[in-house]
């Protein structure tokens, strides 16, 4: 358990920068609040209406193509880089090849239902 | 070391189901609206077909591995997957028509079945804690987007919202367990793990919080008591199709996982796994039974009754490791394995019931549906007699040999007081189990509509009831068959 204790230092350490400053701005700081200071604005403006609204859920579908796409991106560099390493050590190129273009057919399959499902239409 | 090619074909099944399952999710965008009754079709052909080669693929030699030894295949492999198939076969015949009626039959309803399906099977043979990670998650995403099926009844959305964030608490929850055994073994191949000697001796409590957040997963997973919050609440607001799937083929999925994370890779340390088993078991048995009395929804009902048979599944994996005693442990392993297959039928018969009694805008789920089933039919009042004595575990019906065999393992275990609560838990849950047949034989209907239900399902209903009965009278082929599983594979 010895090797952790930089670990709890640093969590320490790290609990302090970020708690310290507040307590200190909350000990010294002056508070003379009125309803003024109080009250939400918005860029000095009186509100304009409830920040808790509902988002379009499109925005979400956007997000999660986003995420997985670039997960794609992700898990295809490692193979790029090792590509040749495979081919050295033995592995059937086709074999290596073919294992990708599964990977991205099946992504591609899901993106082409997502389309015609209308998922992406904006109007 | 040179790359072979791995053997695909031992994988045949599973790729089988997930090209099924791309099949269907296409169709779902891209078909016409006269091919739709074959989806179908095609979703149970694929599970004909998963079958078959499942048969063919597996089973000699007794243990095949590949992809470098992260995928294995033994006899609990093929036992396992068999029923598995066999309940989501079950299932999609049950759940067909309730489907059509309410306008939810579609190919998406397919494509997440056999996705679920393809996370069970994965469970089944994996080797590897990613990749059990990556099973339990295909099986989990699929069932939660199952429940939320039919997305504008407000009751199935918050099921599906419930089961998903505490679904997704129980994954995060093993996957740190995962990272904490992998942090204390260095290796994540559960061969591997099962050979590390010796912990050092820091690396031990880091290995003990890891192994309990994995068992608190997998009892999550089983919905056994203290995380069984989500079961009464997700099995009441899920369609009744899926509530059947649930409650059946993905308890045996578990159930391999369980058994392949604890018994196969951290045999050697059962001592830390083994007390928490016990008290996850005792305390299901203890509450499923006492909770489901107060049920008056069935649905709800058999949920409770669900907990309390997880609790025995789980007795039976806990009382398998006696100082080394392998006959002790093969008992009670087999056991186990024949109760989880004993009470994934009878939880199919049972929600077959549910499904039986239910038509278009009548869900046939409180306890009072069920008066004077007699009156209608006597032939069904007698399957629901049968399942619910099955469930109860009276002699002679197969639920009793389950119960039976589970607690002469806890008894040759040496915790009598185990098993003497766990008949008396048993004593009072049967209250509640004779209470559904006390309303069908001896109680007015409430209305008096007629059955209105496809001939496949009568059919299919009436076998599994009499299937319950007949292994009652002749428990001995199942029996064998799970006890050879775990000597081929042990």
């Amino acid at each position: 358990m010895e090797s952790y204790f930089p670990v709890l230092v640093f969590l320490v350490v790290a609990l302090a920068i970020g708690v310290l400053p507040m307590v200190f701005g909350w000990i010294l700081g002056s508070r003379r609040p009125d309803p003024e200071k109080y009250s939400p604005y918005e860029c000095g403006f009186e509100p304009f209406e409830d920040a808790r609204i509902k988002f379009d859920v499109r925005y979400y579908l956007i997000a999660i193509l986003f995420i997985l796409f670039d997960l794609e991106i992700a898990l295809l560099f490692p193979w790029g880089v090792t590509f040749n390493e495979m081919i050295a050590a033995g592995a059937n190129a086709w074999y290596a090849f073919t294992t990708v273009l599964i990977f991205l057919a099946v992504l591609v399959l899901g993106y082409a239902v997502e389309w015609k499902n209308g998922a992406l239409d904006w109007e | 070391m040179a790359l072979e090619l791995p053997n695909f074909a031992l994988l045949a099944p599973q790729i089988v189901i997930a090209l099924a399952a791309l099949v269907l999710m296409t169709a779902g965008a891209f078909a016409r609206e006269r091919w739709r009754q074959w989806n179908y079709v095609v979703a149970q052909l694929a599970v004909i077909v998963a079958t078959l080669l499942t048969v063919f693929t597996s089973g000699d030699p007794r243990v095949q591995t590949t992809f470098g030894g992260i995928f294995l295949v033994d006899w609990i492999t093929l036992v396992v997957q068999l029923f598995i198939y066999l309940s989501v076969f079950a299932a999609l015949i049950y759940g067909r028509f309730y489907l059509i009626e309410r306008g939810l039959e579609r190919a998406e309803y397919y494509a997440l079945v056999l996705l679920s399906l393809l996370g069970m099977q994965i469970l089944t043979v994996a080797n590897h804690l990613l990749l059990f990670y990556l099973g339990l998650e295909l099986m989990s995403l699929a069932l939660y987007a199952l429940v939320a099926f039919d997305r504008n009844h407000a009751l199935r959305a918050e099921a599906g919202m419930k089961y998903f964030v505490l679904g997704a608490l129980a994954s995060g929850l093993i996957l740190y367990g995962l990272s904490l055994i992998y942090g204390a073994t260095a290796t994540l191949s559960l061969p591997e793990i099962s050979s590390v000697a010796a912990l050092r001796p820091g690396d031990e409590r880091v290995f003990g919080f890891g192994l309990a957040f994995l068992v608190a997963g997998i009892a999550f997973k089983f919905g056994a008591v203290p995380f069984h919050m989500w079961v009464a609440d997700v099995y009441h607001g899920a369609p009744t199709p899926v509530t059947l799937l649930l409650a059946s083929a993905p308890k045996l999925a578990a159930f391999a996982l369980a058994f392949r994370l604890l018994v196969f890779g951290f045999f050697e340390y059962a001592h830390y796994w083994q007390p928490m088993l016990m008290v996850v078991a005792v305390a299901s048995i203890v509450l499923g039974n006492l909770a489901a009395i107060a049920q008056k929804n069935l649905k709800r009902m058999l949920a409770y009754s669900g907990i309390s048979h997880v609790g025995f599944i789980l007795l039976g994996l806990a009382v398998g490791v006696v100082e080394g005693n392998h006959q002790l442990a093969l008992n009670a392993y087999s056991a186990t394995l024949f109760y989880a297959i004993v009470y994934a039928v009878m939880s199919l018969a049972s929600f077959g019931l549910i499904l039986l009694m239910a038509r278009s805008g009548f869900e046939a789920e409180w306890l009072d549906d069920v008066k004077g089933l007699n009156q209608k039919s006597p032939w069904f009042a007698a399957m629901l007699l049968i399942t619910m004595f099955s469930l109860a575990g009276v002699p002679f019906f197969v639920g009793f040999f389950a119960k039976l065999a589970v607690l002469q393992a806890v008894v040759a275990a040496g915790y009598l007081w185990v098993a003497v609560l766990a008949v008396v838990m048993s004593l009072i849950g049967a209250f509640y189990y004779l209470r559904v047949v006390k309303l069908a034989y001896f109680d007015e209907p409430t209305e008096r509509q007629p059955l209105i239900a496809s001939s496949e399902t009568r059919v299919l209903l009436s076998g599994n009831a009499l299937a319950l009965a007949l292994f009652g009278l002749m428990p001995q082929g199942l029996m064998s068959l799970a006890a050879y599983a775990m000597i081929a594979s042990l």
